[in-house]
């Protein structure tokens, strides 16, 4: 099994409800967040171009926030789920300078968080609740090893790339373009 | 590559709020989520009521999720909601914040005046307020006539105000989304058509082959169910077409962005009816079956070339034609979009009539992938003795018969006939405004003020302290919809469909639902007669079991869809006969209605008046994770957005040295200068002769502590309104925007130094 989710540039407009159903899900402390919004504009007017790409964790298979943890607090789970067990981290912060995505933040009660791709939902076999609420449909999220599953099934049927591959972590999150 | 703090700098419409909003609070803040190490809950130790979403006026069905200690979690989506499909919109999610913001107001205040002159509110207890709101009612009625009390009512709450008015026997009912926002093209499409474009709008954006945004920023204006449409659109390969002097989200979506020069769209789409007529691309069987005033219509295009548009527009003569073309040849399934806030140069419903004319050319009215007829649940009322039938109202301040098109009361009519006017028959001396926050809503505060001075009183009915509330002489806190039921909904749909409101929590501090207010008001006053139940749950469940269900049953499922009554979604499909409710029973590309009433009969091209040199048009939208000025203070949603900026072409900073992200100050063409300093946003995406703003922020009232000051208002700018002269809208895009680099007030106090 190998979570990954797939996110349509396509469609998505940019409106961050996947950020306020994040927050009202996990419990994330207002000022904070698992996963944003990147804006990115090119050209000049009126040859212009423009994404936006809802960002998170990427659950990297080669993860260099577990590598560099002291305590083993950041972990991978089932499904290759990246993970900080709240209780043992030390809120050194190491992981939150190895991370290429800046996906993690300190959390005001001392310990270090970050997208958890939802695993309480999904261990109960509901989506993440960023992917149930895009009104867009654009976040698509399944098992990689499951052919006929949405996230496998979008990236059969389009173009897309990852961002940083050059840091040679092995991200899943996948963009469609 | 931007990095997520790169990206905190270069925009405010990220949600990467980081470490950055933390700090910014200074101090924890108030959250209940931090209090809670525990994280997520899972859905089985929740519990669900259902609502329908207060935060715009879509109002998806949702489910509020309440927690074993009695808090509110989270809302989520009603699967079975034709209007959101079980996905709120960012708002929707968010209301969560309304219900918890800590700035809400909490108990009944009364102005009063100290003995050296200045005012306070004083807190009261609800008997003390109403008592005096129904003396101040019984007092006006009786010495100048129920018709002298006016209603701003905005929302689903505003339902049980209005019912109490209509009983106290005022006409005088109204709300900005007419006069401010959808009416040119209510009027547009019910002269084109007979019939108006409705709420939620008709448009069949999920079949649609051909989608055309015509200043309609969808994506922005996230109107749920549209962008849902639209998304589907886009994985059906739709062919979108955007014309915006903005580069807008859908304007990023789209297959053609036409950036047009702003207030010229009558010239394209002069320009689209004549290729679509001269190439004959139009649906030669619809029209010759439907239309009325073809030829005169051919007769009147016949010089609006692309070539004449081109100069007028910007927009270039090939693609004028390729777009026409692309629209032709996906017809009938070909969209082109009425807008919703249209109110922009005066000549909007004329703006509105050249979209409904291209539509009917396309055949697209009553045709798959263009409008469909929506159907709702007819609710009866629930009985009541007969509304007392006022003797005057509004209009009388208009002696000359003006506005006969007019099918709703004008708000900004209803300033004119308070502001006093030896010449008028009745001025109106008391308003109770609910639910809407005038200051943001009407255009020329200056006015709005001035009719507020005139006032014997104003009750201001809302859940916050919003600008508006600051005037009042009573305030009534109301709860939020999470904390009441309120009536059904009822709205009209593909399929027909009704939703439950229900609390899912006791109403925090001493707010109290809006059917208890009005209630509660109607007894002070000898209405009781109109409110002949107890709670309003009794008036539901009379309601809801007429048409064979129950409140009972409702609480559980909280959406019941029902079965159409005809099966006519499509009802031109195959060009049955029909006879459309005009003067000449056809579609009218000749309107001869406007023509009784000495309007053009066709719409014309004027031109606006430009800029000055070292001015730039203010255009203003919307964010997706706001509804106007309402939502500037949820945190939640604060959280995602918590200003605005102005958005300047990369060549005109250049010109002012304006740097991205340096606070700055707009002065309008009349001298009015921004209250609050606001954030330049240097990018590609705006044209060089306009700036743009997200409506709804620079609030002035200091209660509101999280967005007092946050922001500009675009509001205060705008003091030149255009108005148009066949439905009374108010135009609003004619406002010029210069900017000041150096803090004015600063000057000022070393001026006077
Ligand atoms: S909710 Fe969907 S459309 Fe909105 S920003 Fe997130 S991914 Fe994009
Ligand atoms: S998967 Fe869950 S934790 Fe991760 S961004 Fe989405 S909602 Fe947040
Ligand atoms: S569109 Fe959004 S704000 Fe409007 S009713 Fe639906 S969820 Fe609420």
């Amino acid at each position: 099994m190998r979570y990954a989710m797939a996110i349509d540039t396509l469609k998505c407009v940019g409106c961050g409800d996947c950020v306020v159903a994040c927050q009202t899900e996990n419990n994330v402390p207002h000022g904070y967040c698992r996963d944003w919004i990147v804006e990115n504009v090119n050209g000049t007017y009126p040859s212009l171009d423009l994404e936006f790409r809802s960002e998170r964790c990427n659950h990297c298979d080669n993860a260099p926030c577990v590598r560099c943890c002291p305590t083993g607090a950041s972990h991978i789970e089932k499904g290759g789920i990246v993970v900080v067990t709240h209780d043992e981290c030390i809120g050194c912060g190491a992981c939150i300078q190895s991370c290429p995505y800046d996906a993690r933040y300190q959390h005001p009660d001392g310990y270090v968080d970050k997208c958890t791709f939802c695993m309480h939902r999904v261990e109960k076999g509901q989506n993440p609740a960023c992917v149930d609420v895009c009104p867009t449909e654009c976040l698509h999220f399944g098992d990689l090893d499951d052919p006929n599953s949405k996230v496998s099934l979008a990236l059969k049927n389009r173009t897309h790339k990852v961002l940083a591959p050059e840091a040679g972590t092995k991200p899943q999150l996948y963009f469609l373009t | 590559m931007k990095t997520r703090r790169d990206f905190i700098k270069i925009s405010t419409a990220g949600a990467g709020a980081t470490a950055l909003g933390f700090s910014a609070l200074g101090a924890k803040g108030f959250s209940f989520f931090e209090s809670d190490k525990q994280g997520p809950v899972s859905d089985e130790d929740l519990t669900p009521y259902p609502t329908y979403c207060e935060v715009c006026f879509w109002k998806c069905a949702g489910w509020t999720y309440v927690d074993k200690k009695g808090e509110i979690r989270k809302i989520i989506g009603n699967n079975d909601d034709p209007h959101c499909n079980g996905r709120l919109c960012p708002r929707g999610t968010g209301g969560v914040g309304m219900y918890y913001d800590e700035d809400r107001l909490k108990t009944p205040l009364i102005r009063e005046t100290k003995a050296d002159g200045t005012q306070y509110y004083r807190k009261a207890s609800w008997d003390e307020a109403l008592d005096l709101v129904a003396e101040k009612m019984d007092k006006l009625r009786k010495e100048h006539g129920p018709e002298c009390l006016a209603l701003f009512s905005h929302g689903s709450g505003g339902k049980m105000l209005t019912h109490l008015v209509k009983a106290f026997g005022t006409p005088n009912i109204t709300a900005p989304s007419f006069a401010q926002c959808r009416g040119p093209r209510e009027v547009a499409f019910t002269a084109t058509f007979g019939e108006d474009v409705m709420s939620p709008e008709r448009t069949d954006i999920r079949d649609t082959k051909c989608l055309v945004l015509i200043g309609s920023h969808i994506g922005e204006n996230m109107h749920n169910g549209q962008i849902q449409e639209m998304s589907h659109a886009i994985e059906n390969k739709a062919t979108i077409i955007t014309v915006d002097p903005r580069f807008s989200t859908a304007a990023s979506h789209s297959k053609y962005w036409l950036p047009i020069k702003p207030a010229t769209d009558i010239a394209l789409l002069l320009a689209w009816i004549h290729v679509i007529i001269n190439e004959e691309l139009y649906d030669k069987d619809y029209i010759e079956k439907y239309a009325f005033g073809f030829d005169e219509l051919k007769e009147h295009v016949k010089n609006n070339t692309p070539e004449w548009a081109y100069g007028i527009t910007t927009i270039e003569p090939h693609i004028i034609r390729a777009t026409a073309r692309e629209m032709a040849a996906a017809a009938p399934s070909t969209l082109v979009h009425p807008g919703r806030h249209v109110t922009w140069y005066g000549d909007d419903t004329q703006r509105s009539r050249a979209i409904a004319i291209l539509n009917a050319l396309l055949g697209s009215w009553g045709r798959r992938g263009g409008f469909y007829n929506p159907e709702k649940v007819h609710l009866p009322t629930f009985p009541h003795p007969p509304y007392p039938k006022p003797t005057r109202s509004w209009k009388d301040a208009y002696p000359d018969n003006k506005y006969n098109l007019v099918t709703e009361v004008l708000s900004t009519g209803i300033c004119d006939a308070t502001i006093p006017n030896a010449d008028l028959n009745c001025h109106l001396r008391g308003w109770i405004v609910y639910g809407t926050n005038l200051m943001a809503s009407l255009p020329d505060q200056r006015k709005t003020l001035e009719a507020i001075n005139n006032l014997d009183f104003l009750v201001v009915i809302d859940t916050m302290p919003m600008d508006i509330t600051g005037y009042a002489d009573v305030v009534l806190p109301e709860c939020t919809y999470l904390e009441r039921y309120d009536f059904v909904r009822t709205s009209p749909h593909r399929e027909p469909a009704l939703a439950l409101r229900m609390p899912a929590v006791q109403p925090k501090y001493d707010s109290k639902p809006n059917w208890w207010i009005a209630k509660n008001l109607a007894s002070r006053l000898g209405l009781e007669a109109y409110f002949k139940w107890d709670k309003i749950e009794d008036v539901i469940d009379w309601q809801l079991k007429q048409v064979g269900s129950s409140l009972e049953e409702m609480q559980r499922i909280g959406v019941k869809k029902f079965k159409r009554e005809y099966d006519d979604l499509f009802w031109l499909e195959g060009l049955p006969d029909f006879e459309f409710n005009t003067n000449t029973g056809k579609i009218e590309l000749y309107s001869t209605e406007l023509a009784n009433e000495e309007f053009d009969p066709i719409p014309k091209y004027t031109h606006h008046p430009e800029p000055e040199q070292g001015y730039y048009r203010l255009n203003y939208g919307r964010a997706p994770m706001h509804t106007f000025s309402r939502t500037s203070n949820n945190h939640n949603l604060w959280d995602l957005m918590d200003e605005n900026s102005v958005w300047i072409n990369p060549k005109v900073a250049d010109l002012w040295e304006i740097k991205n992200n340096q606070y700055i100050w707009l002065k309008n063409q009349d001298g009015v200068v921004s209250s609050f300093p606001v954030k330049a946003r240097v990018t590609e995406r705006i044209r060089w002769d306009s700036v743009y703003m997200v409506h709804g922020f620079g609030h002035t009232n200091k209660k509101l502590t999280r967005a007092y000051g946050k922001g500009g208002s675009d509001s205060e700018l705008v003091t030149r309104v255009v108005m148009d002269p066949i439905m009374g809208g108010t135009g609003m895009r004619g406002n010029f925007v210069t900017f000041i680099l150096e803090n004015p007030a600063k000057e000022n106090k070393e001026d006077k130094a």
